[in-house]
């Protein structure tokens, strides 16, 4: 049961750091469908500070260096997607579709090459950081704490305030909602719109860090993020775009994605045989029921995805 | 190019579309094979330009005729379910859908095809209407959520990619090999399900996987171009995907139309994974974790080849190309992904094929001015 919360509470972390980075792209007017990208290059950033750093090192200090790395990372692969979307007016959806693979491809092809550098048989595509990921965690009776739960809470926290009591935040929101009304009292669209994207890299690098530790001391980077990114997305719909809803969704997700991890430690759901696959799927089915049924009356910024034109006021 | 001779008069050359899409998608691959020049360079510097040269020969590599063209006929094989993919995705993309569930699409008619093929033991062509409906209910799913309940399409679409995923490895798992994770061989099982070659393969030196799948690809790819261009139907798409509110006035049923462009849109991709799996040229892997690259492969054989079907025939030809290629590199120096990074790069470089179309249109039209401008 212990364990259960520790992977629902892990989950619903990356969850929250991710879908609110969505929601912070979102409101500015850019859709981010590069989170999955994103996440994965805020990995890989993040795994391979893990495998190098001396894990004899104050304990906070590790946890800064790969939170620093990770977020590093992110933000600095978000401008490729804000270059292109912002700048270049390209097509939203095919430039986050490109980032996703192109993560995918280039984390492949690094992690690989590293591990061809160090013993030219190791052709694999795993980071492995058995030792350093112990900084991450506290012990709390059979609870395992995990700092970045406290990260995903302050950015909740975070966000709530940036996004409704600042000046900043409101501003990006008008971006979102309305760029033309936005613009003409003097609040520059692009330098808005930059910003939410580059928050989003922010936290969605943090979400990938959080998710390829959660659980597990190596990461295949083949296999990417498995889709999470989207999750996230389906959250952040979920949650209505506000981040205290978009919270509560997050610890939704994070259950049934908890489950398959933890199933088999239940007896009676180990006693109904339903084979794991059905466990995997889970999170997936329940997103698509959830989108289903709340997105028809959607409160989408209204002015999302649509490229910014100066010139067409 | 005929265009080039006949060029120069009333419109420039490089005012007319086609000449600009070319033009576009070439500067795509120059820059897409040039960046991944550069990252072979900062793996190992020494072999960089020969592993480049390796991925742009692929199968040239061979020093016989004979075992070239075998291993061209390999290339083609997996060329013609990306080329289906591809087609997927821009049926959909001409009605403003963004079809990324193609991939799911795929797995689905790869399950349904194998299932029928090994499972029920059925002949080849009921595999493949068995893909082709599988992969289009698939795609109905999507369309219906898309069209009543405002689902964005690419969401919906990756979800259903998992739960394909993970539906056909469970069904098939019936049918796997006792010592292995794939499913039983074709040719050991069900020799009427493999797809019939009608001969094609002499032209390859008796490679036994090329078959009819390759030309249907491309006449499907010559289909879909005349239903675009030619049909009420087409041009109702068409009209959906450049302005859906207009399309809706003007008394199109525009929801009917979403929910059969992806119908449709999955029905290719699905037939796609059967024009793989049933030529016996892949077993599928019941553990596999993710989903087969061979749907988003086609979005980038897709916006390479311009958005138009005959162009995604090259386009699919060149993207499977450096695929292959790229298996040829040295293992141990540099991992063969650094394919799919080129083709990654080259998607996101189709990101700003638009504006660079602009930015030619406007150059033509300063220098006409400016050439006028005492006249007018």
């Amino acid at each position: 049961m212990v364990l259960l919360l520790q992977y629902t509470l892990l989950f619903a972390s990356v969850l929250i750091l991710v879908a609110l980075g969505g929601c912070f792209s979102e409101h500015s007017g850019v859709i981010n469908l590069g989170l999955e990208g994103i996440m994965v290059i805020g990995a890989l950033g993040g795994a391979l500070t893990l495998k190098y750093i001396n894990p004899s090192l104050p304990k906070l200090l590790i946890v800064l260096a790969v939170l620093g790395t990770s977020i590093l990372c992110g933000v600095i692969y978000s401008m490729l997607l804000a270059f292109a979307c912002i700048n270049f007016k390209a097509d939203q959806t095919l430039v986050g579709t490109a980032l996703n693979m192109l993560a995918a491809a280039a984390a492949t092809v690094i992690v690989k090459s590293i591990n061809i550098a160090e013993n030219p048989d190791n052709v694999s595509s795993t980071v492995q950081y058995v030792t350093a990921k112990k900084a991450l965690v506290v012990n709390i009776g059979k609870f395992q704490f995990n700092w970045f739960m406290l990260v995903a809470l302050i950015a909740l926290i975070a966000s709530y305030i940036v996004l409704y009591k600042t000046r900043f935040g409101l501003r990006l929101m008008a971006c979102g909602e309305h760029p033309q009304a936005a613009d003409s009292v003097g609040i520059n669209v692009y330098t808005m719109r930059w910003a939410g994207v580059l928050i989003s890299g922010l936290l969605a690098g943090i979400g990938g860090i959080v998710y390829i530790t959660a659980g597990v001391s190596e990461w295949k980077f083949e296999n990417g993020v498995a889709g999470f990114g989207f999750l996230a997305l389906a959250v952040m719909i979920f949650g209505q775009w506000k981040p205290v809803n978009i919270g509560l969704a997050a610890l939704l997700f994070g259950f049934f994605r908890a489950l398959s991890n933890v199933y088999s430690g239940f007896d009676f759901l180990a006693a109904l045989n339903i084979p794991g696959s059905v466990y995997n799927m889970m999170p997936y089915i329940i997103s698509l029921i959830v989108l289903a049924l709340t997105s028809a009356n959607s409160r989408a910024p209204k002015a999302e995805g649509i490229p910014y034109d100066k010139g067409s006021r | 190019m005929s265009a080039e001779n006949k060029s120069t008069e009333k419109v420039s050359f490089f005012a007319r579309p086609a000449v600009q899409s070319i033009l576009a998608s070439l500067l795509c691959i120059v820059f897409g094979l040039l960046i991944g020049y550069i990252a072979l360079l900062f793996i190992n510097a020494k072999g960089a330009t020969e592993a480049i040269i390796t991925i742009i020969k692929n199968y040239f590599t061979y020093p016989t005729k004979a075992a070239a063209l075998k291993y061209f006929g390999n290339t083609l094989v997996k060329a013609a379910p990306l080329l289906m993919c591809a087609l997927s995705i821009q049926f959909c993309y001409q009605a403003g859908l963004f079809n990324i569930g193609a991939a799911g699409q795929y797995v689905a008619g790869a399950g349904a095809s194998l299932f029928c093929a090994l499972k029920l033991g059925l002949p080849w062509y009921v595999c493949l209407i068995a893909a082709f409906v599988a992969g289009g209910i698939f795609g109905i799913v999507v369309g219906i959520l898309k069209a009543y309940l405002n689902v964005n399409e690419v969401i919906s679409g990756i979800m259903l990619n998992w739960i394909g995923l993970y539906t056909v490895n469970m069904l098939l798992s019936g049918v796997k090999e006792t010592a292995s994770p794939y499913t039983v061989t074709l040719a050991s099982t069900n020799k009427a399900a493999v797809l019939p070659s009608i001969g094609l393969e002499k032209f390859f030196s008796n490679n036994k996987y090329v078959t009819i799948a390759i030309p249907l690809a491309i006449l499907i790819a010559v289909l879909l171009k005349v239903i675009l261009s030619m049909t009420v139907f087409g041009y109702e798409i068409r009209a959906t995907g450049i302005a859906k509110d207009a399309a809706k006035y003007s008394g199109m049923k525009e929801k009917r139309n979403i929910i059969l462009t992806l119908f449709i849109g999955g029905a290719l991709a699905g037939l796609g994974a059967a024009f793989l799996y049933l030529t016996g040229y892949e077993q599928w892997s019941v553990t596999q974790s993710s989903v087969p690259g061979m749907g988003f492969n086609g979005i980038a054989a897709t916006f390479l080849g311009g958005l138009d079907p005959i162009g995604t025939i090259f386009a699919s030809y060149f993207i499977q190309h450096i695929t292959s290629g790229g298996s040829y590199l040295d293992k141990n120096i540099y991992p063969s992904q650094i394919s799919d990074f080129i083709s990654a790069i080259i998607i996101y470089l189709c990101g700003f094929v638009l504006f660079f179309k602009y930015f030619l249109n406007s150059r033509i039209r300063n220098k006409k001015n400016n050439a006028e401008g005492g006249n007018k």
